[in-house]
């Protein structure tokens, strides 16, 4: 979704053939995104089929350069006022694993957690070192790199801070951490029966 | 292990006798090498700080060992301690530390006029430190003149004025914002690849992420470690 309205953009600064369409893609996001031909020119035709791109000059080299409409703009003009929606639901991974983790008897969270501390910073440490090796976001194209690293980089660590802070809670109140066996309830096939038909 | 410039075998702090002591730090064994930076994490109370004032000298512990630059502390006197705080270490504290009477270049020269330079020598000294993290036209200026950024910077050369090679940081970019923390980090991470080595104590995994070993209390006991290895590795998967 993000590639399709991003190259939309793009084309709203001016008419784009196919590869330099990718080129300026590649520029703008620090080539953190790779994207081949086939998908910007799959995308395109998919823009012109909703009306929001059509095909315009063709120049002496055969390229053919695509061109925003006023549809296309407004759709630009919408995507850029409106907040990305991200999935909402808890089905993170790795909150389901320590919640589940959590209720194991004989299991140390502790170690879960910092078994995947251990990972998140590791990939820290070597975004850091991909950070540094750069000479600092002086130029343009540097900066808009460093922006998708850093992305990258807080949203690590979130997830160390997010760690820490479920360690402690666990920690301060270990009588709430549930240790649960199986039940032995057998659990009811089917839909839950009505109360009605139970009486 | 000549290549080490501090070395910690055993460190145990304790506080308090008998049933009611508690122990700080139990059993740490740690090293830091030339060149070398090692972050250490842990949530408050697992002895961070604990380690970091162990290592400076500025407390000693109840039992291990501490050595510095192959310098044995548990039998140094008081006056060697002394001149080995102001000639082998460096302090980066968080709140900067500066002292608000005298300019930039002043802070900087004091280590070394404690420590009987000339005042020349001192000067010239405190200059190049300066320099090298691009404050020298700010050598008059009182730190009240300065931004939290810039006064970490002069708090940085202070550290590693006249050749100093352990540098002890603690929670440096605790009072700056994200992007001069950034800054602050690079810097430091400059000074050590020239050959200084370095303990940074930090809670924020994003700036111990620059160290080359992260080291995890708990409880006064290292309970892991992530080294730059373990990066190396996920680069490589990632590529």
């Amino acid at each position: 979704m993000s590639v399709r309205l991003s190259l939309l953009a793009i084309l709203d600064q001016g008419p784009c053939y196919g590869y330099q369409l990718r080129a300026e893609f590649d520029r703008r996001t620090g080539s953190t995104w790779p994207l081949n031909v086939g998908q910007i020119y799959n995308t395109l035709d998919r823009l012109e089929r909703d009306g929001l791109v059509e095909k315009g000059a063709i120049d002496e080299q055969g390229h053919v350069y695509w061109q925003i409409t006023d549809a296309g703009r407004a759709e630009v003009a919408a995507w850029l006022r409106a907040p990305v929606e991200r999935s909402s639901g808890t089905r993170d991974e790795l909150a389901i694993k320590l919640a589940v983790a959590a209720t194991l008897p004989g299991v140390d969270v502790a170690e879960v957690i910092q078994a995947q501390r251990r990972a998140s910073v590791a990939q820290l440490q070597s975004l850091n070192r991909a950070k540094y090796a750069g000479n600092g976001p002086d130029g343009p194209e540097e900066l808009a790199w460093s922006l998708v690293v850093d992305s990258m980089i807080f949203a690590a660590e979130a997830e160390v801070r997010w760690l820490d802070h479920t360690e402690q809670r666990l920690a301060q109140h270990p009588q709430h951490a549930m240790a649960l066996a199986l039940s032995t309830e057998k659990p009811k096939r089917g839909r839950p029966a009505k109360t009605e038909a139970r009486a | 292990m000549s290549d080490d410039i501090l070395r910690l075998v055993g460190v145990t702090q304790q506080y308090g006798e008998g049933e009611t002591s508690v122990s700080a730090l139990s059993g740490v064994d740690l090293a830091v090498a030339r060149g070398e930076l090692v972050a250490i994490m842990g949530a408050s109370g697992s002895g961070k700080s604990t380690l970091l004032s162990i290592a400076g000298g500025l407390q000693t512990p109840t039992s291990g060992e501490v050595v510095v630059e192959g310098r044995f502390l548990s039998t140094a006197s008081a006056r060697d301690l002394a001149q080995l705080r102001r000639r082998s270490l460096g302090f980066v504290f968080q709140d900067f530390n500066l002292i608000p009477t005298l300019t930039a270049l002043e802070n900087v020269m004091l280590p070394l006029e404690l420590d009987g330079f000339r005042a020349r020598a001192a000067r010239r000294a405190a200059q190049e430190a300066l320099a090298s993290v691009g404050l020298e036209a700010k050598d008059a200026s009182y730190p009240d003149d300065l931004s939290g950024g810039q006064q970490q910077r002069v708090a940085i050369a202070r550290a590693v004025v006249g050749g100093r090679r352990l540098i002890l940081a603690d929670e440096p970019t605790g009072a700056l914002d994200s992007i001069t923390g950034e800054a602050v980090m690079r810097m430091l991470r400059t000074r050590i690849d020239q050959g200084a080595g370095g303990i940074l104590v930090t809670h924020e995994a994003r700036h111990a992420a620059w160290a080359d070993r992260i080291v995890f209390l708990r409880d006064g006991r290292i309970v892991d470690e992530s080294r730059r290895t373990d990066a190396d590795e996920l680069l490589s998967g990632t590529r």
